[in-house]
């Protein structure tokens, strides 16, 4: 068997120029340019090396960052908090089963409460697409979308780009697949758009009902075939199947979405040497993909959760802290 | 009252193939005649000069909520019959998705009563077709006639059941009554928000196929055939277009109408997540609209409705999912319709007026829609050029869900005159 273990990870030859910032909020890649999203990407490298050592900034000090979650969420929100508290920011926090909301209280009232305690930005979660931009149209403060149903998670985007940029050193080339529940993943689609704008050639792969082919009129490329795509793919980007979302279930049996689709130590062996294993996360262990491909030495997963911090860093910085005025 | 001639105007009357110049002559509350403008008027005679402008039988919406009794947050019979004057109808007909649904005879009545109250238009009442709107049982459709309605259906509820559907083509056959469904298979549109398509895969919003539309349109259509039954549709795919287009030939007994907004807008406009554009049925794709202006010109569908259907602001306020279906519409359809049909060469202004009103009086089987002499005197002047802009802070409905604030329009109603009484002048009083 001839796996390659992931070579030391370099920093990444950063933009000579940084392109101006001049965004309040951030609700999508789908709007972002190259050159804003290589921005992100080029900030949160700094981040990462100034950080990575446990050392505190306080660039975002003065700041109040409130999470305003609608559905649950461990990761997101507690990397939006960290990257706000090593950055010397503040954070608050509101979920909606403990908030006014579940006395009845509209969303749009809920967040003008919090701005009005000051907050600079809310990073929002909520089920439904169009909620980050609903109160984005609605308040003064900056809103950073942290998942819109099955629309965009523009962080989870940004950070699952940066794992493949820090562990290729470029993203422009790459064949990147998608394999899963691209109907219902706002991940899927956050990726889509920041890939395709980056020079990547982008799979999206999964049962048909799960994979509309009219993702290939903006450029994608549609498989219903894991097996067929495998041995081109530079990295598999492993997507959890959204039970809650779906209406209906959209597969016969989990039995049978594993024979075809799960990433197993069988298929592994016929995917390229220095293949990337991603997964946004939560995984299922044994329906996306097996434990010893999870654990194994292509799996970048927890990379992706540590990144995710630079990211997030990255954003808050150009969105409500010295970067959104042109500083370094 | 001293009789009213409107001068010099662009008369229209597609009842009776009329498009010329000449002036209309109002006494008694009834068209008196038409003619050519040669006899001097007298001193106690009241002019409306109508010179530029188009004078037409006063228009007729199909499809209107009024949300009255239950919902007067929204809308009322009087603020929405003074919405409806406002858009150029001197007729609407009501349905009943009101809280509770309009199932009695009582009920009709109350709403005729409101109607005579408000003395802005003509209300028609279009009854519930099964109790509660629930689909089960039929209302007791006899009485309801007696009561004054004019056709049946439960609003924007399909019906569901084609057993009952096929027992009420039948039972409304007996006083020669359509019935109004909406087409829609719900098992198709769970949890849906838009029409589904390339846009809301983008968007990660639940579609509502078209598939769900023509599937319905379908079934409707075959038992309508199969009973005899009258049927009437408001359609926004091209699917649902050629079907009654291929019925209508086979002689089946049925008809459509298609939404202003249907005609305006696609659901490209769903990008900006604005729940104003949420609307059932959905805003569809560029094609389904090219396929209902088409159907509009070879006469597949037969009316233009507004479909108005009004929403406080706090309900329109909020998420997508949350937010209701529906856009006010009196005040906007007969622009949309004049900007995006007329002024782009798809119907010329006799077709025009005639999916306004000959159309649906044929459709509703009432007395109305026609300048013939000895016809109540409902008159709609209507400013063909003039180009303007569409402001929500002057509409006259309790409501502002509409996302067409701000819009650039051409057409504009100046006169609505009903019963021979001017009930709307966008800027004076007739001069005596």
């Amino acid at each position: 068997m001839s796996i390659q273990l992931q070579p030391e990870v370099q920093p990444v030859q950063q933009t000579q120029v940084q392109p101006l910032w001049t965004r309040k909020h951030l609700l999508g890649l789908e709007d972002l340019s190259a050159d804003e999203i290589n921005r992100i990407l080029d900030d949160a490298e700094r981040f990462r090396l100034q950080t990575q050592d446990g050392r505190k900034l306080s660039v975002l000090s003065g700041t109040t960052t409130a999470n305003l979650f609608f559905e649950n969420s461990t990761r997101t929100r507690t990397s939006f908090s960290l990257a706000a508290r090593r950055l010397g920011g503040d954070v608050i926090d509101f979920s909606a089963s403990t908030s006014s909301v579940s006395k009845g209280e509209t969303i749009i009232d809920t967040a003008k409460t919090i701005e009005a305690m000051h907050a600079h930005a809310i990073v929002v979660r909520h089920h439904t697409p169009g909620t980050p931009h609903l109160l984005s149209q609605n308040l003064r403060c900056s809103v950073i979308n942290a998942g819109d149903g099955p629309h965009e998670h523009p962080t989870q985007g940004l950070l699952d780009i940066f794992t493949i940029r820090q562990h290729r050193q470029k993203v422009a080339g790459l064949t990147v697949a998608l394999v899963g529940d691209i109907a219902h993943s706002r991940t899927a689609r956050s990726n889509i758009w920041g890939l395709k704008k980056l020079g990547a050639h982008v799979i999206v792969c999964g049962p048909a009902t799960l994979v509309s082919k009219k993702w290939e009129t903006l450029g994608v490329e549609v498989s219903y075939s894991l097996d067929e795509i495998l041995p081109r793919c530079d990295v598999l980007n492993l997507l959890r199947i959204q039970f809650e979302r779906q209406q209906t279930r959209p597969f016969p049996s989990v039995r049978e979405y594993v024979h075809l689709y799960a990433m197993n130590m069988a298929r592994l062996r016929r995917a390229k040497d220095d293949i990337l294993i991603m997964a946004p996360g939560p995984i299922n262990r044994g329906v996306e993909l097996t434990p010893d491909v999870a654990d194994g030495p292509h799996s970048v997963i927890l990379d992706q959760v540590t990144n995710g911090l630079y990211i997030r860093m990255a954003v808050l910085h150009l969105c409500i802290g010295a970067g959104k005025r042109g500083e370094a | 009252m001293s009789p009213l001639v409107i001068t010099r105007g662009r008369v229209i009357d597609p009842a009776q193939e009329i498009d010329r110049v000449a002036d209309v002559w109002i006494e008694d509350g009834r068209i008196a005649r038409i003619d050519d403008g040669a006899a001097a008027a007298g001193p106690n005679v009241r002019r409306i000069d109508a010179a530029g402008k188009i004078v037409c039988p006063g228009l007729i919406d199909l499809h209107v909520e009024l949300r009255e009794p239950g919902r007067e947050e929204d809308e009322t019979i009087a603020t929405g019959t003074a919405a409806a004057l406002a858009g150029g109808f001197a007729t609407v007909v009501c349905h009943p998705n009101t809280e509770p649904p309009i199932d009695t005879q009582a009920q009709v009545e109350f709403l005729q009563h409101q109607a005579a109250r408000a003395d802005n238009c003509h209300v028609y009442v279009v009854a519930c077709v099964s109790k509660g709107r629930e689909g089960k049982e039929l209302a007791e459709i006899g009485q309801l006639v007696e009561g004054g309605a004019v056709a049946f259906g439960d609003g924007d509820a399909p019906v569901w059941n084609a057993e009952l559907m096929r027992r009420a083509y039948q039972y409304c056959s007996m006083f020669d009554k359509p019935i109004f469904d909406h087409p829609e298979a719900r098992e198709l549109t769970t949890g849906g928000v838009m029409h589904d398509g390339a846009v809301s895969m983008v968007l990660g919003l639940a579609g509502m196929p078209a598939a769900a539309e023509d599937v319905m349109t379908s079934r409707d259509i075959c038992l309508a055939e199969a009973t005899g039954g009258r049927l009437h549709l408001v359609v926004s795919t091209a699917g649902s277009v050629e079907l009654v287009r291929r019925a209508k030939r086979r002689g089946v007994r049925v008809t459509c109408a298609v939404c202003a907004h249907h005609v305006a807008l696609t659901d490209e406009s769903l990008r900006s997540f604005d729940a104003n554009y949420k609307t059932n049925p959905p805003l569809r794709s560029a094609e389904d609209v090219a396929a209902c202006v088409a159907g509009l010109a070879d006469d597949t569908i037969d009316a233009i409705c507004s479909q108005h259907a009004p929403h406080a602001a706090e309900k329109k306020l909020q998420e997508l999912d949350r937010a209701p279906f529906g856009i006010a519409g009196l005040e906007t359809a007969l622009p949309l319709a004049i900007t995006h049909l007329v002024a782009k060469g798809h119907l010329d202004w006799p077709r025009l007026v005639a999916k306004f009103t000959s159309s649906p009086a044929r459709i509703l089987g009432v007395p109305a829609g026609t300048l013939r002499v000895g016809a109540q005197a409902d008159v709609t002047i209507i400013d063909p050029d003039v180009e303007w802009t569409i402001d929500v802070n002057r509409f006259k409905s309790k409501s502002r869900n509409t996302p067409f604030h701000g819009l650039p329009v051409r057409g504009r109603t100046e006169t609505v005159i009903v019963g021979g009484q001017v009930k709307y002048s966008r800027t004076a009083k007739p001069v005596a």
